[in-house]
């Protein structure tokens, strides 16, 4: 049971059925669906851009417990960030889920990305985590409309 | 006269699926996964090997290794005496008229690909239709997608019902001049269903339409005679029903294939060759181009062998059996919904939980040692028309028991205690 409550913390949980910044919006810069086609996670995720600074964010789709919490935190830590920074945080998330970053030990830097560290237990699940972030990766290098973790 | 042997003999009547015994012919199923007991419910993705498929494979490569077909020294003989006396099996088993109509492909997809490659190029033009149902894998859709585009022909779809049982009256009005082909499955690998095939086939025959069945998930179920069900094409694979994954079995009616054009072109396949002309290969041979999968034919054949020693129509009684008792018990529990509910069905429950996605169902059934797929099953047209992203699916096989499903029942207790 220990290691599937690290999988399911309090704040996946919590993040799942209420995930933060679920809507649509009108006005974004850029926006852009990911889409897991093995599992069928679906996403699509709006960014606003004031110069370097993403100013808003938010997501709208459907998806596992992790895939929505993933989501949701992600919306929740980026609003304020550069561009830079939002890349330290992929890059940072990225190695958290594949077991490569020690939660424990960069607690400061992670804040709420630490919830992530049980999923590095679960290979089978890295790729529901890391959906949204993959999506928004696209969504700041202009690159595709779609992009699909397979 | 002893009434402890009466009571023997009723017993025997009683359970005539030897459920202890099949289990221990499977060496699999006596494994642990993380730390419990295994409970392997998803034989409708692949099934368990018994040993003796898992011997009569190492016995090929211990004994008999050679190529087939080719060699007059001893070794290649024997291969291809024992690659030839399992399409034997394979012919018998399905009742075909001879083996001449019993084709080894890489599988069910194969077979599929085939037929729509040759049959389908040959006979499919522009303005022709392709009749499928709304309930099939991938395998049986794709195919059909990609001549229809090639061939400027058209995708008519047989509709379905809420409980997924196809809806008859409108197959029968689908049944058009210019339907080339019925492509169907035996048996829904994401609902469960059982179509009544039998009544189809004959349907589309009464309007010279050739009839080809994806039997994938019937084969490990039920006994089928393809001169009782008299379908042009029946395609299945032998990882489904016990034996090896990499081996399958595309049956054509003998005059269908003889009129159709090669698949694959290459060794084996051929009778002579020149740079100016080939002359090709009598059936099946015309069809099997390569090295074939020598052990994967000998290991079908094994597999066969150990079906043919059960009472099948016990089997499926003993499979309803669990499919009833698991129905019900997985309806007590609220906020589950079984996607699928025909009144034929095989031994597959398809279910949503609500407010859960099924991935994180699996995640945690996993964590108790319950094997059991979940996602979109390659039919997406299915999720599709039940407005479910996704399905956990339960399948069985004779080697699961009563027990099993009370594992399944509480683990799912389990998931709604985790993340409800």
């Amino acid at each position: 049971m220990s290691l599937l409550r690290e999988l399911y913390q309090e704040v996946i949980l919590d993040h799942n059925k209420n995930p933060r910044n679920f809507r649509i919006m009108e006005d974004a810069t850029k926006h852009v669906e990911g889409y897991n086609p093995l599992c069928g996670d679906h996403y699509t995720i709006y960014v606003k851009m004031e110069g370097d600074v993403i100013s808003d964010v938010s997501f709208q789709g459907a998806g596992c417990a992790i895939s929505k919490s993933s989501a949701s935190v992600m919306t929740s830590l980026l609003k304020g960030k550069s561009r830079k920074e939002a890349e330290q945080m992929f890059n940072d998330f990225h190695n958290l889920v594949k077991g490569e970053l020690n939660a424990e030990e960069n607690l400061e830097t992670l804040g709420k990305l630490a919830a992530f560290a049980g999923v590095s237990e679960f290979p089978a699940r890295v790729k529901c985590a890391s959906l949204a972030w993959h999506t928004l990766h696209a969504a700041l290098h202009d690159d595709a409309q779609r992009v699909t973790t397979e | 006269m002893e009434i402890a042997s009466a009571t023997y003999i009723e017993e025997k009547l009683k359970a005539p699926v030897p459920v202890e015994s099949c289990r221990f012919h499977f060496p699999l199923l006596r494994r642990q996964v993380n730390g419990k007991p295994l409970v392997y419910f998803d034989n409708a993705a692949t099934s368990q090997k018994p040993q003796v498929v898992i011997d009569a494979i190492m016995r090929y490569y211990h004994e008999e290794n050679s190529n087939i077909h080719r060699g007059v020294h001893y070794l290649s003989t024997k291969a291809t005496e024992a690659y030839e006396e399992a399409r034997l099996k394979v012919q018998r088993f399905i009742n075909a008229r001879s083996i001449e109509e019993v084709i080894y492909v890489r599988g069910t997809t194969e077979a599929i690909n085939l037929v729509a490659t040759t049959y389908g190029r040959k006979n499919v033009s522009e303005g022709d239709e392709v009749l499928i149902s709304a309930m099939e894998h991938h395998s049986n859709i794709v195919p059909w997608q990609m001549l229809c585009e090639e061939r400027k022909a058209t995708m008519h779809i047989i509709p379905m019902n809420d409980a997924g049982e196809l809806l008859l009256d409108e197959y029968e009005q689908l049944l058009g001049e210019r339907t080339k082909i019925v492509c169907l499955a035996h048996i829904s690998n994401a609902l469960g269903t059982i179509n009544p095939i039998k009544r189809m086939i004959a349907a589309a025959h009464a309007k010279g339409i050739p009839v080809l069945i994806d039997g994938a998930q019937a084969m490990p179920h039920m006994r089928v005679d393809m001169q009782d069900l008299d379908c042009d094409f029946y395609a299945f694979s032998s990882h489904k029903m016990f034996g090896p994954t990499g081996v399958g079995v595309l049956y054509g009616k003998k005059e269908l294939l003889n009129a159709m054009p090669p698949y694959q072109g290459g060794g084996d396949m051929i009778k002579s060759v020149t740079f100016e002309k080939t002359t090709y290969n009598d059936l099946p041979y015309k069809f099997e181009a390569g090295t074939p999968n020598i052990e994967g034919a000998i290991g079908l054949g094994a597999a066969i062998d150990y079906m043919k020693g059960m009472d099948l129509t016990a089997v499926a009684a003993y499979e309803h059996e669990l499919l009833t008792y698991a129905a019900a018990k997985l309806l007590e529990i609220p906020g589950l919904r079984i996607i699928g509910t025909a009144k034929e069905k095989a031994s597959v429950i398809s279910f949503v939980l609500e407010g859960i996605h099924p991935h994180d169902i699996g995640t945690i059934l996993d964590y108790e040692g319950i094997a059991i797929r979940t996602g979109h099953h390659c039919a997406q047209p299915v999720m599709q028309r039940f407005g479910v992203p996704a399905t956990a699916r339960a399948s069985f096989a004779f080697y699961n028991t009563k027990e099993e499903v009370d594992v399944l029942v509480k683990a799912i207790y389990k998931v709604k205690e985790v993340l409800g």
